[in-house]
């Protein structure tokens, strides 16, 4: 028997996902840097119809890390969206930000933790919290739609006032499991 | 022509304008850029390996009246050669980026990068879609470049061929805290 799909993914955008938009507005966040993903995709939609925001496509999260650095010092506020395997793929930049005392505001979609239809999203998913608090990087997750807004906000005040990184974790039972088939 | 790195770096910036930020590569050329003069506008790097364009572009991105030059090696080039295609898909007018190319990595030993290799910068700017993209042959062209550095309204990408020389070390501020605050400081000051 088929199963329903019930998860978020297969549905219409998510009220939380446009209050997330307005929370990097609200906070002047001017650059945001993403690897395309299906779990940011209405959040880096938001980001590319917007004027006063730069949205950079990155061929790797690392480079979202460095670009963190520049638009500080050029005086502005940016994010870096990623996927959970994406936080693999910063680590050694992320030594910059600890070096520097840079703000780094991330937020990362999860994959390899629930309903994951991919084994091979786990061996990166299972170690992303550990792998960012050893990179001196606040780690938050989220699991409800209403801990998003609370949960980011806190991750700017953290970023852009104590001059650290800081990431929330957006959990695969708030996004919802991928569709594999259409 | 192969050019002298110090003697180089003190071409590029010697009537450097006051809009002029530097974010020179970890290694040889944040030494090279400390010789040429200490300077609030310099984001010294002593890590951050392939992030050096990156910072440009955010810089760039966020300061689009000011002018930013990224100088680096080839090996630290080519540890971030996506950001190439990255700059390239962005395209900001304001940012130029010299590779000080020696076909080496100077820091661990002077081993054999892949530029050594037959891996060609210049093609790969191009493939890139960099607007301006420069081999400098000779002081004529590398006073070009100076000049282009404060005026060129694309995305600029320029080789320079230097010598296998290891010049004394030069060692500007460790303190990355200082060095960030400095030169954010100079960009909120500037226009």
């Amino acid at each position: 028997m088929e199963r329903p799909l019930t998860a978020t993914s297969d549905r219409e955008p998510q009220p939380w996902q446009d209050q997330l938009f307005e929370v990097l507005k609200g906070a002047d966040i001017r650059q945001v840097g993403y690897v395309p993903d299906a779990g940011h995709s209405r959040l880096i939609a938001r980001c590319k119809a917007d004027p006063g925001i730069r949205d950079v496509v990155l061929t790797t999260e690392e480079e979202g890390v460095a670009m963190a650095a520049g638009a500080w010092l050029g005086g502005q506020r940016s994010a870096l969206l990623m996927q959970s395997s994406g936080v693999g793929n910063c680590v050694n930049m992320l030594s910059l930000i600890r070096a520097c005392r840079f703000p780094m505001l991330m937020l990362v979609t999860m994959r390899g933790e629930w309903e994951e239809f991919n084994p091979w999203q786990v061996p990166m998913g299972s170690i992303v919290e550990p792998t960012l608090k050893l990179c001196d990087t606040h780690v938050a997750k989220v699991e409800q739609p209403e801990q998003v807004v609370p949960a980011v906000q806190n991750a700017i005040q953290l970023a852009f006032g104590d001059d650290r990184a800081a990431a929330v974790l957006l959990s695969q039972k708030l996004i919802g499991r991928k569709v594999w088939v259409k | 022509m192969m050019f002298e790195r110090r003697a180089a770096m003190a071409t590029l910036l010697a009537d450097r304008p006051k809009n002029l930020f530097v974010v020179p590569g970890l290694g040889s050329c944040t030494w090279d850029a400390f010789a040429a003069g200490d300077d609030d506008r310099n984001f010294y790097l002593w890590g951050a390996m392939g992030g050096a364009a990156m910072i440009g572009l955010g810089l760039a991105l966020a300061k689009p009246n000011a002018r930013v030059a990224v100088i680096t090696g080839d090996g630290e080039m080519l540890m971030g050669l996506g950001s190439l295609a990255t700059i390239g898909v962005q395209k900001p007018g304001n940012l130029a980026i010299v590779v000080f190319d020696n076909g080496l990595y100077g820091e661990t030993g002077m081993q054999a990068s892949h530029t050594s290799g037959g891996v060609d910068l210049l093609a790969v700017a191009r493939g890139c879609g960099i607007g301006r993209v420069m081999d400098i042959e000779d002081e004529a062209g590398l006073k070009e470049l100076a000049g282009l550095l404060a005026t060129c309204s694309e995305t600029l990408f320029a080789r320079v061929r230097i010598t296998p020389d290891d010049p004394p070390r030069v060692l500007p501020e460790k303190d990355g805290v200082l060095i960030k605050d400095r030169v954010r400081r100079a960009a909120l000051a500037a226009s």
